[in-house]
């Protein structure tokens, strides 16, 4: 690759780390260690690419809402993970390519869903709750 | 029924009050509907979470429509935001599409 001028340094050196949650739904014919495992090859590949898991949750058997692949119950998975920008595109490949995985969705937190997502986790209120009433 | 201007003079055939007309002619007591404000503004909300389908259920209809700012006073950043959460919530079959009796 050539450049007409010398490369920012920032480019080169750091990548751009971002927050970002990926939510999976796994097919309900899993069995516990089979789910296990599927969580462990999507950790471990985040790993391998510079990424560091901030929490992970998962949410079990839960039912759809409408049938997806003629399956009305999935495995729910949410991780969260600080990774460089450009993971996102290689982790698609592997999710679309696994036969387990029904659906996911990767989202970018912004500061405020970081601050709400650590707040639930440690079970401070999250002020969603006054809204309610409200 | 009271009137805030004269009747017009078309009435005059009726202009006398029947008797059981009389008792409007008092105030009626009627309770100001409530302004309408914004929730997330209000209690200082910045994030909504698409995963909570159970808050999410406020902003829809019993079909699983999304209800308008004109009935839930949402600011219009923030109806933005909910429409987000709510369309995010619905891929990942956290709430349907389409339904009855959502509620």
């Amino acid at each position: 690759m050539t450049y007409l001028r010398a490369p920012l340094s920032n480019h080169e050196t750091k990548a751009i780390m971002q927050n970002y949650e990926l939510m999976v739904i796994f097919t309900p014919v899993l069995s516990e260690d089979e789910f296990k495992a599927a969580q462990k090859k999507f950790v471990d590949f985040i790993k391998a690419n510079s990424g560091e898991i901030v929490h992970s949750n998962p949410w079990g058997l839960k039912s759809l809402a409408y049938p997806i692949q003629k399956k009305t119950t999935g495995i729910y998975w949410v991780m969260e993970y600080v990774a460089p920008t450009d993971i996102n595109e290689k982790l698609k490949i592997q999710l679309l390519r696994d036969e387990q995985v029904l659906r996911h969705i990767v989202i970018k937190l912004d500061k405020y869903a970081v601050e709400y997502n650590t707040k639930k986790r440690s079970g401070v209120s999250t002020g969603t709750e006054k809204a309610v009433e409200g | 029924m009271v009137y805030l201007q004269e009747p017009k003079k078309q009435w005059r055939v009726n202009t006398m009050a029947k008797a059981n007309d009389i008792k409007y002619l008092t105030a009626i007591k009627t309770e100001k509907p409530r302004k309408k404000f914004c929730r997330f503004k209000k209690y200082g909300i910045r994030y909504i979470d698409y995963k909570d389908a159970e808050f999410l259920k406020k902003f829809l209809n019993e079909q699983g429509k999304m209800l308008p700012r004109r009935i839930t006073g949402n600011s219009l950043k923030y109806q933005r935001k909910v429409s987000e959460a709510i369309k995010r919530a619905r891929q990942m079959a956290l709430l349907p599409y389409v339904t009855d009796l959502l509620k």
